[in-house]
């Protein structure tokens, strides 16, 4: 693993790596040209399936499959939806693709598209990454200019589109179908599934949507090979197990010397991470728990950071799962509340208010927060914010999409992992009220923006 | 040409200019329908006027072929876009655990006490709108903002305070 040569990342930090010609130079478009010379879309989907290619973007569903749940024959039109919402608190390893790679996430685009037979792909892209905007909008306009975008590219039957669409500053459009009704010109309401968005998403016609990252890494399967790809990360363990294959980007930040997106091979562990990319803990301190995969993914202890960042760790210690494999790490001088504040306040913020048991368990959960770090925090909260975790979100089947389990994971996590200190905080912060059971009002939350 | 005053702000009618009408309908091509354009109309509006006013709601479902209810119900759900104008610089804070764990809400702190403003407020001068933002993908340069497309990088309050005075200084010369 130690000569493990970035993939995804080999062309950032080139001079110019976001151009055509520097792109071409690297071998850039070798891939669709391939295709395009004489594989079929079935040869592609095939390909991308047995390449064992899991999304990148939280779920990690397998993407060949999930291209197979298309209707067979469809006369079309097929959407793509590439998803570079991008929003997961601690993850920013799609724009750095965006902003540096325009080009691989193009090329992957196209494959994407004519294995699936996709003719126009909406690319949804948060409004806060405005250089990632400019420089792909440039490399589409490149790619129009020679040819490799529009109508009957390299003179095949093959006709492909891509417009880039900005979000306007809401996560919850990050969810797929979340992302298809804010692009058809609604509010981000996520839609009940069934349907799924292959048999009817965006226009109410079959779609697909993947990630940023995923579709980066197709250039390089089709390229290098399925017995390439499957040679990078940890295999299946089982029938049941689709394994974890390729090459993987780990963001990580917070309180290391060298925050950054670093690419290794699927199973990299967070103590790796930290010591090897991260320049270890800032400061000389002691780490004392880290987010594994965005904050939706739920919190670690120290002691759990040797758990391959796989499909598979995060939840041999009840993490929801990889999430984004985005890392933030807390050394010894957070405190448990100190996180989940900054947690449930952000699901608090986010929650598209659709579901009551998201509306307003994040709210409370926050309201909570507020009061225990005010110094009026009681016993009883630790067991509400358990409470709250335990009926908010598809697991327990009471809400529409995962934002409430991604609000619920780090609540339910800390009281498993740190009720101890919970319980010490809020006898030392409230020493004659820790114990009241009757309800407490609320403190007057301050509304800040929006 | 009527004239309308909501907000405290005098708009003419239209509101749409001629340009900003042929900005909105170049994308009608791109989508199979028009109400799919309403975030990208929204977007263009929100940069002329650095807002959308509701005057100028109808003017754009007349132009999506929707009622003026079906806009605004989007345009509520989405907190960017406000009904009074933000400054000539919009500015925003991280607040998210990446950031926050580097001092973000001291940053955010920081730069409410140099402007004069709370979150989301604008500053006496109409120079500098403040925001706090969740995570703007830029957690390697914690603690981050984002102002005029530009990420600011690694904050300090004390950096806030030289860049309070350096935003004021873009909006003078144009935002
Ligand atoms: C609340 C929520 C937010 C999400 N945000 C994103 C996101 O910003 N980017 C992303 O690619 N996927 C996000 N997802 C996952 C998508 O719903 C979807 O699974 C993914 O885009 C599929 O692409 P993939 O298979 O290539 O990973 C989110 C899911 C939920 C529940
Ligand atoms: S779970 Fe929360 S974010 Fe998801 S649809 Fe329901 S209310 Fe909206
Ligand atoms: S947490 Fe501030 S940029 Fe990500």
């Amino acid at each position: 693993m130690a000569d493990f040569e970035p993939v995804l990342l080999a062309n950032v930090g080139k001079a110019d790596s976001w151009t055509l010609p520097v792109y071409e130079q690297n071998g850039g478009y070798q891939a669709i040209r391939k295709v395009l010379g004489g594989m079929s879309p079935v040869d592609v989907i095939e390909t991308v399936k047995s390449s064992g290619l899991r999304g990148r973007g939280g779920a990690g569903f397998p993407t060949g499959l999930k291209w197979t749940f298309l209707p067979k024959d469809h006369p079309g039109p097929i959407y793509m939806c590439v998803n570079a919402d991008e929003s997961e608190p601690a993850t920013f390893n799609n724009r750095i693709l965006m902003e540096d790679d325009p080009h691989q996430v193009i090329e992957g685009i196209m494959l994407g598209c004519f294995a699936t037979r996709a003719r126009v792909a909406y690319l949804y892209i948060r409004v806060e990454y405005p250089t990632a905007y400019k420089r792909l909008q440039s490399a589409i306009d490149e790619c129009y200019a020679t040819g490799k975008l529009g109508q009957n590219i390299n003179g095949t039957d093959f006709s492909l589109d891509i417009f880039l669409h900005r979000g306007a500053a809401a996560y919850i459009c990050g969810e797929e179908t979340g992302l298809i009704e804010s692009l058809e010109g609604k509010r981000a309401w996520p839609r009940i599934k069934p349907p799924f968005p292959a048999v009817e998403g965006a226009f109410r016609k079959p779609t697909v949507v993947n990630n940023i990252e995923t579709l980066a890494c197709l250039p390089h399967i089709i390229n290098r090979g399925v017995d390439w790809f499957k040679s990078i990360g940890i295999p299946s363990t089982g029938p049941r197990d689709p394994g974890s294959y390729g090459p993987k980007l780990y963001c990580v930040s917070g309180h290391v010397e060298k925050p950054g997106c670093y690419e290794a091979p699927l199973g990299l562990t967070t103590r790796e991470l930290i010591e090897r990319f991260g320049g270890g803990v800032w400061k000389g301190r002691k780490g004392k728990m880290s987010v594994p995969g965005g904050v939706s993914m739920g919190l670690m202890t120290e002691k759990e950071w040797d758990i391959p960042l796989d499909f598979a760790g995060p939840g041999k210690v009840g993490c929801l799962g990889l999430g984004t494999a985005a890392v933030t790490v807390m050394d010894e001088t957070v405190g448990i509340f100190d996180y989940l504040t900054y947690t449930c306040r952000f699901f608090a913020h986010e929650s598209c208010g659709q579901c009551t048991p998201c509306r307003e368990g994040t709210s409370w959960s926050e309201r909570i927060l507020q009061r225990i770090m005010a110094g009026k925090g009681r016993l009883k909260d630790i067991e509400l914010l358990n409470t709250i975790g335990n009926s908010i979100g598809i697991t327990p089947g009471t809400t529409i999409c995962g934002l409430a389990d991604g609000a619920a994971w780090p609540m339910k996590n800390a009281v498993t992992k740190y009720r101890d200190e919970m319980e010490a905080f809020i006898k030392k912060t409230n020493p004659n009220g820790w114990g009241v059971e009757d309800a407490v009002e609320a403190l007057q939350l301050v509304q800040l923006g929006h | 040409m009527a004239a309308g005053t909501a907000n405290g702000v005098t708009w003419t009618k239209p509101i749409l200019t001629p340009e900003i009408r042929a900005e909105i309908s170049a994308y009608f091509p791109r989508y199979p329908n028009k109400q799919a354009v309403t975030l990208p109309a929204l977007h263009i509006v929100n940069e002329k006027l650095r807002c959308v006013p509701m005057e100028a709601i109808p003017e754009i479902a007349e132009m999506l072929e929707l009622s003026p209810a079906q806009v605004h119900d989007t345009l509520s759900f989405y907190g960017f876009f406000k009904a009074e104008p933000h400054g000539t610089v919009r500015a925003w804070v991280c607040r998210s655990i990446s950031c926050a764990l580097r001092g973000g809400d001291e940053v955010l702190d920081a730069m409410c006490n140099k402007l004069g403003v709370k979150p989301g407020g604008m500053t006496a001068d109409g120079k500098v709108t403040l925001e706090f933002g969740e995570c703007l993908g830029v957690c390697e340069h914690a603690p981050a903002m984002l102002a005029n497309d530009k990420v600011y990088k690694n904050m300090t309050a004390e950096q806030a305070g030289l860049l309070a005075d350096e935003l004021r200084a873009q909006a003078d010369a144009g935002g």
